[in-house]
């Protein structure tokens, strides 16, 4: 690691200040991403402006058609909560399946969005469940703020605060993990709202979470596993590494898409 | 009366409650005064011309003490690593061997060679300093594949081995090969590749350099395998300081599986740095410097064929094999693919001629050495896919084929060196055929299919050879060192005992098992008995733990050591109480005079020898302590029948290993629980190798899979439950009886997989590792179909 400054902030408004008065610091959620890229010494950051004081940062609630999940919730409280089972069930169980116990009692949903990798699992079901992204600023659609390999509509100094997930008439998510680090080989959402069907894909794009329109319009027209089959992905839109050729991901897709419509119910 | 903890009773592990609550004592826990930190300049390219190093902004930089290159070294003579192993080619020529100089003098040859070491106060400092080492490559092109290296107009490593080749082995008569080839009524042909594997021990590699003033000696804490050859070689070839003014300590040691054998340049640079700074340097390798540098594993390429004749007995097998050595010779690494590997080649079979060649080849990648079976995981793997492979062709149940191939007579020469003692081959398989309900299997394989999914079956019948031995015979095939090991028992006033051995745990369990053997033959409680081992001031000259020889070959060295104890305190025991030596009998502890009433305990006598008030001390010599030099007769052979079970999902390529059968024949078990989870840790090596791992060099030489994130590392969901049963023939070529359990299951577990996955896709062969996806592809392309239809 290389030196850096620590503030640890009791508000919002506190982190906002701490931020602008440090030109390039970062926010801190669970660390799960950004400490180790400091202790490989891959990142240097004047400074680390810590979330974990702020109070009412990692509430989970419900409220209406609208589950409300604070930034600083971590996998394991969203894995367990009541009302996320209740609301989503399919989402509790995503977030059960992230990383390891020690991942999960750190690891925050506002991290992971915000860190957007393209493996991870919460992009392709906030961009499923056209979730909206509320800031300390502003508030954004999901397709706003994704914008490709670990990249967000996020600004500099802009705090993610809560994401408000639509309650679905029906989401499912199946994952087929990389072996090696478990994360998202290929995952898929699929999701019913008052939006219409969305399906998304992570884990597989070369630029990130995406919708796959056809499958989309297939299922809105008869919402069953065998609706998707054989609706094929360009491999061309797809990642390719040692792990998972662009071919086996296209082939993931459909057989994903079909589970998670299966799980959706 | 049974000793409950004697031989053959499961103790519990009594290093584990040091272990699980943190009490253990790893070199990295290790901190001493003064102490500074080391940090390894690397090199970021596979192969390159060094113009120019620069060290001053990092000499200047806060904290540092000192900045040392090859050329610091080479200064004070301090010699390269050496490779222990001297390997002839076929026409007589002693092996090319490139130097090897601690830190890169001019050029380095793969990512992550030692350019330079920084050493400052705080390991912070050393790295910030580390970053203002300038060094000036000349980039030149890499070879890193095995298969390619040698030939013309590649990038040439050494200047020494010309074509990067290091030898040309060769084992076996060719002529009766060839011959039996030539009237085969069925040839079996096969290519196979055995994955680059990263040994990856829990406990990355340390190492903590110490210099005394005042007695002019060094101490090096180390986490080694084998504290005394590192001594040995680091004075006796490196040059550092005579043994005698050289301590090497390997405290625990968490894992080691081989890659903890060699003598790094780390523990090298550090001792001797620790004089040029007058301070303990200590220095800890990260993850990816583990990864980057440690002994790699395995990477073959072969091609092997079994002649067959009408009756389905294989008369001849025929390898050709080159062996990836990385880009240095490591301490053992000639010896791995040529010794450890072609002498294995007949397996558990009567097979009257095997010939095979084996190049040794210089890449731009890690150095390769022994890595848990080492030699051993690749002969079988050559053996059980040509078994399974001819008995697919042949149209033969796979098991019966091996039952009709197998050796049943012993002692039993085969036509590479081994002369096999002991085994008995058909009931370790018709104990494994029962445990794996293979009648019932094809009912297995329909309800997969009715789900949709492959289910196959593999078989492997392993042999291996443990402790390695003896001596005078290994010398002969080229190593540098004998292969004996030693122990000293000492018997305290009270009749507590202490024994100093030459082998070395790492995960093993020795403060437990030896112990057990201590208790059984003197009787007395485990609880009297401490191991100690780890340190060349404490312990006499040993060799260490590799091969599993610890059994075999160390605790027979405590075994003849126990035996003169015995006999010594007989003599002692006899004239306290006024009887001949030979009307005293030892049992349970205590000895008795024949027909009389006379009676002492151990500690009795133990006592006794010490006061030395009871007998003429220039008859019996006072004290109770022995020690034996233990050279083994023969290698030792454990054998065993491995049956994987798998059910692939083809749709995605998912392999799950359903069923796992073990029945191995390990001679007399110690402690069948420990010997039970060396099986275990085995097996998911073995599994790790077949479905999981496997390093990844780019055309660069850039390792791709540098982390956790890209290598796969078996967990414990990626494991079935295991059944172990057990055969036994007591190895008839030690005193205890003991045949070797360390590396059994990393041996026969690759090739059980494979044959298992192949059966269930109907292919001949799938390479390892059988990823989810190259599973996937290989059922898109099923030449017969076995999914339910
Ligand atoms: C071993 C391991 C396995 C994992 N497996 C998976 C897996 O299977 N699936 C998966 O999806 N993920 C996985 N992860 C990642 C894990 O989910 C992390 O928790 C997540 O990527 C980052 O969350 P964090 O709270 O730790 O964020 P941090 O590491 O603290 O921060 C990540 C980034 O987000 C920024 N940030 C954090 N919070 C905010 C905020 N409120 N507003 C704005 N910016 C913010 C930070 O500045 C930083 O740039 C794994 C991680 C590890 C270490």
């Amino acid at each position: 690691m290389y030196a850096f400054d620590y503030r640890r902030p009791s508000t919002l408004n506190e982190a906002d200040l701490a931020l602008k008065a440090m030109p390039g610091a970062k926010l801190l959620a669970g660390g799960q991403t950004l400490i180790p890229t400091l202790k490989q010494r891959l990142n240097r950051l004047p400074g680390l402006i810590d979330l974990g004081a702020i109070t009412g940062l990692d509430g989970i609630s419900r409220k209406d058609g609208t589950l409300v999940v604070g930034a600083m919730a971590t996998h394991y409280a969203v894995a367990n909560s009541a009302e996320v089972k209740t609301a989503i069930p399919q989402l509790a169980n995503l977030a059960e399946n992230i990383g390891d116990p020690q991942v999960r009692n750190r690891g925050t949903i506002g991290g992971s969005l915000a860190n957007n990798d393209p493996a991870a699992d919460y992009p392709a079901a906030a961009l499923a469940l056209g979730a909206s992204f509320k800031t300390n600023k502003r508030s954004l659609t999901a397709e706003q703020f994704f914008k490709g390999l670990f990249e967000t509509a996020l600004e500099e100094n802009e705090i993610l605060t809560e994401i408000h997930f639509p309650v679905a008439k029906r989401f499912g998510y199946a994952k087929f993990a990389n072996p090696a680090s478990r994360y998202a080989l290929v995952g898929v959402a699929v999701a019913e709202t008052a939006g219409g069907v969305r399906v998304t894909v992570t884990g597989a794009g070369a630029d990130g979470v995406f919708r796959v329109p056809a499958m989309e319009s297939a299922l809105a027209k008869s919402f069953a596993a065998n609706s998707v089959s054989g609706i094929a992905v360009d491999t061309k839109m797809l990642g390719s590494d040692m792990h998972a050729a662009a071919d086996y991901r296209a082939h993931l897709i459909g057989v994903l898409a079909a589970r998670a419509v299966t799980l959706a119910g | 009366m049974t000793n409950p903890s004697g031989i053959g009773q499961s103790v519990r592990r009594r290093e584990d409650f040091r272990f699980i609550t943190g009490n253990g004592q790893y070199t990295d826990d290790i901190n001493r005064s003064g102490q500074t930190y080391a940090v390894f300049v690397r090199s970021p390219h596979a192969h390159a011309t060094i113009k120019s190093l620069d060290i001053a902004d990092a000499r200047k930089a806060p904290g540092v003490r000192a900045v040392l290159t090859g050329k610091d070294l080479a200064a004070d003579k301090i010699g390269g690593l050496i490779c222990g192993w001297m390997i002839h080619s076929k026409d007589g020529s002693p092996m090319k061997a490139g130097g090897h100089p601690a830190l890169a003098v001019d050029k380095v040859r793969y990512v992550g060679d030692h350019v330079a070491v920084v050493i400052a106060d705080t390991l912070n400092q050393a790295k910030d300093a580390a970053e203002l080492v300038n060094v000036d490559y000349d980039a030149l092109k890499a070879t890193v594949d095995v298969a390619s290296t040698q030939k013309p107009g590649q990038p040439q490593i050494h200047p020494e081995a010309p074509n990067n080749t290091v030898y040309q082995w060769h084992l076996g008569d060719k002529a009766a090969t060839d011959a039996a080839f030539a009237k085969a009524a069925h040839v079996t042909k096969i290519e196979l590749v055995n994955n680059r594997l990263i040994p990856n021990a829990m406990e990355p590699r340390a190492a903590i350099g110490e210099y005394d003033r005042g007695s002019g000696s060094y101490t090096t804490h180390t986490t080694s395998q084998n504290p005394h050859v590192a001594r040995l070689v680091m004075s006796a070839f490196i040059g550092i300081a005579p043994e005698n003014k050289l301590r090497v300590i390997a405290p625990d040691v968490g894992g080691g599986f081989g890659s903890k054998i060699f003598i790094y340049a780390e523990e090298v640079v550090c001792t001797w740095a620790a004089k040029k700074v007058g301070r303990p340097v200590k220095w800890t390798a990260d993850r990816t410097e583990a990864f980057l540098s440690d002994a790699h594993g395995r990477d073959h390429i072969t091609t092997a064929e079994a002649a067959i004749d009408a009756t389905g007995k294989v008369q001849a097998i025929r390898v050709k094999t080159i062996a990836n050595l990385g880009a240095y010779l490591s301490t053992f690494s000639s010896s791995v693919p040529t010794y450890l590997y072609a002498p294995l080649l007949s397996g558990q079979y009567d097979i009257p001629a095997i010939y095979c060649e084996v190049d040794g080849v210089y890449t731009n990648t890690a150095p390769v050495d022994a890595y848990r079976g080492a030699g051993r995981p690749e002969a079988t793997f050559v053996v059980e896919r040509l078994m399974e492979v001819s008995a697919r062709q042949l149209k033969k149940d796979p098991a019966e084929f091996r039952m009709h191939n197998f050796i049943k007579t012993f002692p039993h020469q085969t036509p590479v060196i081994m002369a096999y003692d002991i085994g008995d081959y058909p009931a370790s398989m018709k104990k494994a055929l029962e445990m794996a309900d293979y009648a019932n299997f094809s009912k297995r394989r329909d309800a997969s299919a009715k789900q949709g999914k492959l289910r196959g079956i593999g078989f492997s019948a392993y042999i291996e050879a443990c402790g390695i031995a003896p001596s005078k015979a290994v010398g002969s095939l080229g190593a540098g060192v004998g292969l004996w090991e030693s122990a000293e028992v000492r018997v305290n006033p009270v009749g507590t005992v202490e024994v100093l051995t030459g082998s070395h745990s790492h995960g093993q369990g020795h403060e437990t098992t030896f112990a057990q053997l201590v208790s059984h033959k003197l009787g007395i409680p485990i609880e009297q008995v401490s191991i100690v081992h780890g340190d060349t001031d404490k312990v006499q000259m040993g060799m260490g733990t590799y091969g599993s020889r610890s059994g075999a070959v160390g605790m027979s060295a405590i075994f003849v050591a126990l035996d003169k104890v015995i006999k010594k305190a007989t003599t002692v025991a006899a004239a306290c109480m006024e009887v001949p030596v030979d009307q005293v009998d030892f049992e349970d502890g205590s000895f008795s005079a024949r027909g009389t009433n006379k009676k002492m305990a151990f500690g009795e006598v133990a006592l006794q020898a010490y006061v030395a008030h009871k007998f003429d001390s220039s008859v019996i010599e006072p004290g109770l302590k022995e020690g034996a030099f233990y050279d083994p007769k023969n290698f030792t052979f454990p054998s065993g029948v491995h049956i994987a079970e798998v059910e692939i999902e083809p749709d995605t390529g998912l392999t799950k290993v359903v069923r796992w059968t073990a029945v191995d024949d390990f001679g007399t078990l110690m402690n069948p629980m420990i010997v039970e989870g060396q099986v275990h840790g085995g097996i998911a090596q073995g599994i790790g190798q077949a479905m999981l791992e496997g390093a990844v060099y780019n055309d660069a030489g850039q390792l791709v899979t540098a982390s956790f994130m890209d290598y796969c590392m078996p967990r414990a969901d990626d494991l079935p439950s295991f059944d172990v049963g057990m055969t036994t023939t007591v190895c008839p070529s030690n005193p205890l009886g003991i045949k070797g359990c360390g590396e059994a299951g990393a041996i026969a577990a690759p090739p059980a997989l494979i044959n298992a996955i192949t059966d269930a896709l109907g292919h001949e062969n799938i390479a390892m590792p059988a990823t989810p996806q190259a599973v996937w592809r290989a059922a898109q392309a099923m030449p017969r179909k076995q999914a339910a239809e």
